[in-house]
């Protein structure tokens, strides 16, 4: 088993370390928001961590092409690891979300644009993950699961559009008060940007981490195969 | 007797395509005509989830006019897993579905031919669940509008589900995964068909009902054409 990579490494620390100031400038630098108050401060983890989500996702419809076209397994190491960092993320923005909204909107939860096409997002990568545990063969297992990933990705855009119709024809009762009009001065807007460009970094760690770790699944499987033989 | 096989090996050139897409969707009519078990199945089920509608719901005077459209939709969406499942089972069951493979023709055919046939069986069902809701809830049915967009919700349904279900066959959840799969990538096509089945009942303006249709047409495209893409994936061994 090969050792953590240098730059690994210092990507550990720097996650880690930057998270930590992110969640500091988010506390204590960045202003009181005077409609809303504290519990505006959560904005500024969940848009990182929607934005997170997002990277994922798209990563997930790329390399799903990419393995359809080259067939090589690796890739679909490298798909899993992107979904299921995606789902974490938006799992998590969701939840964000819901602590902002019950304040901001007066309820938990919304058929909101966005929102509706995260949880069915979520709804698409559980399923993903279903669809793989039923198959044992890991060559099929792969070319399934990169068909589905590439489905998803072409209708969630599609459920985003049709969610989007469906509120500006209906009458919006619970007000657009929310992230639209929110005016945010300069030291707002940097500690979004930041908390933004640190979950990135976030994002690539894991992500690199998650595929050691499924590079590693791979390995041992093999050995096993190997062992029973 | 062999020359015999011959001649008709050479009638029949491997090329012609639509004719190898209709021999599949034939092949599945006639065995559904002797069998009716998929028909027969989903229409009792399509009824009865319009019972328990009647009784979940009370749906009075009032009331189905407002959810007509969704009560509808939800009954086409799992009668359409039913036949979905059944009719890639049949396949894989009795070794058909390997049989199919070994034929000298593009893999695709195989897809639009089971796409055709679960299209028709499912048109067929929604052809008996309209008037007979008609009658039951004493709603006027009989909209043009409303019978196109079924056709369009049902092609891209179908386009999606036809997929699916020949991956879902070969997992060992089988049928238990199918509508797992399914739903989540067919929203759009079910907000979509709802919305504009109910604008045309309610009888909106076209401006109103025109986007619904257009993303309808936009899925059925979109996924007519990925679906025909991945097939060989989907089928390969």
């Amino acid at each position: 088993m090969p050792p953590q990579p240098r730059v690994l490494k210092i990507l550990n620390v720097l996650s880690a370390v930057l998270v930590l100031i992110a969640f500091l400038m988010a506390m204590f630098y960045a202003p009181l928001e005077k409609v809303m108050g504290e519990v505006q401060r959560v904005f500024y983890f969940h848009v990182a961590t929607a934005w997170v989500g997002m990277l994922g996702f798209i990563a997930a419809a790329v390399v799903a092409v990419i393995y359809l076209r080259t067939q090589d397994m690796k890739w679909d190491v490298i798909g899993l690891a992107a979904v299921e960092i995606s789902l974490v993320f938006f799992l998590i923005a969701i939840v964000l979300g819901s602590i902002w909204a019950r304040p901001a909107w007066g309820t938990w939860w919304t058929w909101e644009p966005r929102l509706t096409t995260a949880a069915i997002l979520e709804m698409i990568y559980l399923a993903y993950l279903l669809l793989r545990q039923g198959i044992d063969d890991p060559e099929r297992r792969a070319r399934f699961g990169a068909v589905y990933t590439l489905l998803g990705g072409l209708s969630v855009p599609l459920t985003f559009v049709s969610i989007r119709i469906f509120r500006t024809i209906h009458p919006v009762i619970i007000g657009e008060g929310g992230s639209q009009t929110m005016s945010m001065t300069g030291s707002m807007v940097v500690t979004m940007l930041f908390s933004i460009a640190v979950f990135s970094l976030v994002f690539i760690t894991m992500f690199w981490h998650r595929i050691r770790l499924g590079q590693f699944a791979d390995k041992i499987e093999q050995l096993k195969m190997k062992v029973t033989q | 007797m062999i020359k015999t096989i011959e001649v008709q090996a050479q009638k029949r050139p491997a090329s012609n395509y639509l004719r190898a897409v209709f021999a599949i969707t034939w092949k599945d009519l006639s065995a559904e005509l002797r069998s009716r078990e998929l028909l027969s199945s989903m229409l009792v089920f399509s009824l009865l989830v319009i019972m328990i509608f009647y009784f979940a719901l009370e749906l009075d005077v009032k009331a189905r006019n407002g959810i007509t459209a969704g009560a509808l939709w939800v009954t086409f969406a799992f009668a359409g897993t039913l036949g979905l499942n059944r009719s890639m089972a049949v396949e894989k069951d009795r070794g058909c579905l390997d049989g199919l493979l070994l034929a000298p023709v593009d893999r695709s055919v195989i897809y639009f031919g089971k796409a055709i046939s679960n299209l028709a069986f499912m048109l067929i069902v929604e052809a008996i669940v309209l008037p007979v809701y008609s009658v039951m809830y004493n709603v006027n049915l009989f909209n043009l509008g409303l019978i196109v967009v079924t056709l369009f919700g049902s092609v891209g349904y179908i386009a999606v589900g036809t997929l699916l279900a020949a991956m879902s066959v070969q997992t060992r959840t089988r049928d238990v995964l199918l509508p797992i799969l399914l739903f989540p990538l067919v929203m759009p096509v079910l907000v979509a068909a709802v919305k504009a089945s109910s604008g045309f009942l309610l009888g909106l303006d076209m401006s109103e009902i025109m986007p619904w249709l257009n993303i309808l047409i936009v899925y059925d495209i979109i996924f007519i054409a990925v679906a025909f893409m991945v097939f060989d994936y989907v089928v390969e061994e």
